[in-house]
């Protein structure tokens, strides 16, 4: 029934939009109203004198899908622009994670040398806890997250990926 | 010199008349209280109160859909808005442009639970094209004016506004005219690009079996769309069909108009979609109730898509070559470049399309017969269309078996005398859309094509049309049945008519004159035409009981999940096939 299948393409999508109310909740009812998936997704304002936000989507579907949701994404009325940045060139992705691991003893000594291999910073800490603070790709973020499971890793609280193109093009 | 002091009540009809309204459907409530006071206090803007707000928003989108204009409703916060979300879904799935006025409860008591509060913006998100929270008196005017831009600009569509009651008796020297305001971000794509409309020219120039299918987009367009489509088929003469939105677009009387397409289309329709080598789809958006099965959809044809939304493009069916642009631009473009190149369709393979398609045609998939036993509903609506085609009718519909006959016999020549629900498919929509329609058009003849079960989802507005005193004529085809979903249960779900069957259905008669209508019935062809032209001739309201064969099916039949050339072209044709079980599940 449904047309021919298509492999499924992660996309990493940025959207510029007016920071007025309500504006992430059509970005979101879209998504949840079409059935497309959001594996991340991230927002802040960019541009307190224009009113812009930025909208970072990381998201999946087939050739066919993200064309669509790009398409939906820019005929929302607040919406500036729609770049995707897995389409158009190389582009950077960061996320901050800030992670609690409690012990005492070896484990606790490990966990503090496994941050320092991965240059996490400790921002916060007690004989019985530290916070680390790490940024980078999401894969690195997991695979440290991972390693601190069973030193005592007790919470977790992720940013979602912000992203860029590379070169001196802006959005 | 510095704008006056006004209230927000003021600046909002203010707003309206420079917008150019002159005519609103709504209903009173205690949040709107202040623009109810405001309304009174003037005359350059009239009221129509209606019996409920869904039918406030059908009849704005008549009134929209019927004159080209921004359809305009006003209702109260809390049960006032959830009541017009049904239409204001209708008037996005149909692309009719809507501006929708709600009120609020005062700012300070938002969220609070107070006393008809809903999260309106929240609700009709999702329903609507685009919708605002006016939080300040200073935001009003330039809120209004955005809003009817973005209802009628590019793909038009219903945009709500939600007014808080503070907002509206707070005071302010702020109002700014229409051309004072404009969007930040919200720019359609209306104008074609030259390359594309040139390779579009090429593609065509090859065709050897083209197809031409048009939508309500056409209609949207404007009236010159209309004619320049028009124009373009016969100055190629390419065959036409339609979708059941863009009926009106091109004239039906046109031996190049095949009649409609898709699941209760025409057999040549359907085939010549099926086997074209060249699709033109224009303001078209390849429903599911057009393409039948994907995969056999149109296989052998390259495709050109001219839509104003790019988000229609390969939504459903992939297109070769898409063209971003209003309609009526595009195929002037087409149109200009086709004649600077000098192309002519190749007339040996044109000739032969045409033959092909004139034996589909006389196969006479519309044929029925009408025996001296009951009324078939098919004789009623084509009775209907012979006796008022002269008139400059417009029609209205319901949903069901009804809709799907008044499009295969009722032959419209100009665009905006169709009013339908086809996106949506609301039953009710076809009463309060004609009081909308007859509203803009006070001379006109207005009629809805309804069956009963529809006609009670909005009957309440025989008060409406009894308070205005409008002559709009209700034509039921009254088979006791909600026919469409019988139809079903008898094809596909083994004749187990679950909860189909109308007990109780009122005296029609009786219950026009109950308010102050006229009351007609037939029950034998031979009155048909008698009471059509009585009702015809009748200066007052009428609903006319036309009592026919109950358990008549409307053919031809895609069944869901079934290709074009899998038609059921009668009742003989049942046992052809089982439904497959992917078929089964669409609806």
């Amino acid at each position: 029934m449904a047309p021919k299948e298509q492999p499924i393409e992660t996309r990493t999508i940025a959207v510029l939009v007016d920071n007025e109310p309500g504006v992430l909740a059509r970005v979101i009812g879209l998504f949840a109203g079409r059935g497309y998936n959001i594996a991340s997704l991230t927002v802040s304002e960019v541009d307190p004198e224009q009113g812009l936000s930025r909208i970072t989507i990381i998201t999946s579907g087939t050739a066919q899908i993200i064309e669509q949701i790009k398409a939906q994404l820019a005929r929302l009325v607040p919406v500036h622009r729609v770049s995707d940045l897995s389409s158009e060139g190389p582009h950077v992705e960061r996320e901050l994670a800030l992670v609690k691991v409690t012990g005492r003893g070896n484990k606790r000594v490990e966990s503090l040398r496994i941050a320092d291999i991965f240059r996490a910073q400790v921002v916060d800490s007690s004989h019985d806890h530290f916070v680390f603070e790490m940024t980078g790709k999401s894969e690195k973020l997991d695979v440290f997250i991972d390693l601190m499971r069973p030193l005592g890793l007790v919470d977790v609280s992720r940013t979602g990926v912000v992203a860029i193109a590379r070169g001196p093009k802006g959005l | 010199m510095a704008p006056a002091q006004m209230t927000g009540s003021q600046m909002l009809l203010k707003a309206l008349v420079d917008q150019g309204v002159d005519t609103i459907f709504g209903y009173p409530g205690g949040a709107v209280l202040p623009i109810y006071d405001a309304l009174h206090q003037q005359n350059a803007l009239r009221h129509i109160l209606v019996r409920h707000e869904q039918a406030a928003v059908h009849a704005a989108e008549g009134y929209a859909r019927s004159t080209g204009k921004v359809g305009v409703v006003l209702v109260t916060s809390g049960p006032g808005a959830t009541n017009a979300v049904t239409g204001l879904t209708d008037a996005l799935m149909d692309s009719i442009p809507v501006v929708c006025l709600t009120g609020q409860v005062p700012t300070h008591l938002i969220g609070n639970d107070a006393f008809q509060e809903a999260d309106t913006t929240g609700i009709t998100r999702p329903c609507t094209k685009h919708n605002y929270l006016v939080k300040a008196v200073e935001d009003l005017p330039r809120i209004v004016h955005e809003a009817f831009y973005v209802a009628r600009s590019g793909r038009p569509g219903p945009v709500v506004v939600d007014l808080p009651k503070d907002v509206l008796q707070a005071k302010g020297a702020c109002y700014l005219a229409p051309g004072e305001v404009k969007h930040r971000t919200y720019r359609p794509q209306v104008k074609a690009d030259r390359t594309t409309i040139e390779a579009a020219v090429e593609m065509i120039a090859k065709a050897e079996r083209p197809l031409i299918y048009f939508g309500g987009g056409v209609i949207n367009s404007g009236d010159k769309a209309s004619r320049l489509l028009t124009r373009f088929a016969r100055d190629l003469g390419i065959p036409c069909t339609s979708t059941l939105m863009g009926l009106g677009a091109f004239p039906a009387s046109d031996p190049l108009f095949l009649g409609m397409l898709g699941m209760h289309g025409t057999y040549e329709a359907n085939l010549a979609m099926y086997h074209c080598d060249v699709m033109i789809a224009v303001g078209a958006r390849f429903d599911d109730r057009v393409t039948g099965r994907l995969d056999e959809f149109a296989p052998h044809s390259r495709k050109i898509h001219i839509d104003i939304d790019p988000s229609s493009i390969n939504k459903n069916v992939v297109v070769d070559l898409p063209i971003v642009a209003d309609v009526g631009r595009a195929l002037d473009a087409l149109l200009k470049v086709w004649k600077a190149r000098g192309h002519k369709l190749a007339p040996k393979a044109l000739k032969a399309w045409w033959k092909q398609i004139e034996e589909w045609r006389a196969r006479d998939c519309l044929k029925y017969t009408q025996s001296d036993g009951p009324i078939k509903p098919q004789y009623a609506i084509q009775r209907l269309y012979e006796l008022t085609k002269d008139r400059n009718a417009y029609i209205t519909t319901e949903v069901g078996q009804h809709q799907m006959w008044a499009a295969q016999f009722y032959k419209f020549e100009k665009p905006r005398h169709w009013m339908t629900s086809g996106g949506l498919g609301t039953m009710g929509y076809g009463f309060p859309s004609a009081v909308g329609v007859q509203i803009a058009h006070p001379d006109a003849l207005v009629i809805d094509i309804a069956g009963e079960a529809s006609f009670l989802m909005n009957i309440q507005e025989l008060s409406t049309v009894a308070q205005y005193g409008l002559p709009v004529k209700v034509f039921i085809i009254n088979n006791q049945w909600m026919g469409m979903v019988r139809q079903w249960q008898e094809l596909l779900h083994g004749k187990r008519y679950s909860q189909t069957y109308m007990a109780s259905l009122p005296d029609f008669v009786r219950l026009a004159e109950a308010f102050g209508a006229v009351g007609l019935k037939a029950t034998r062809p031979d009155e048909v035409d008698d009471k059509i032209m009585e009702m015809i001739e009748t200066p007052k309201a009428v609903i006319f009981d036309c009592q026919v064969e109950p358990e008549e099916n409307c053919f031809p039949m895609i069944p869901s999940g079934a290709a074009h050339y899998d038609m059921l072209l009668g009742p003989e044709d049942k046992a052809v096939k089982p439904v497959s079980e992917e078929g089964m599940v669409l609806v």
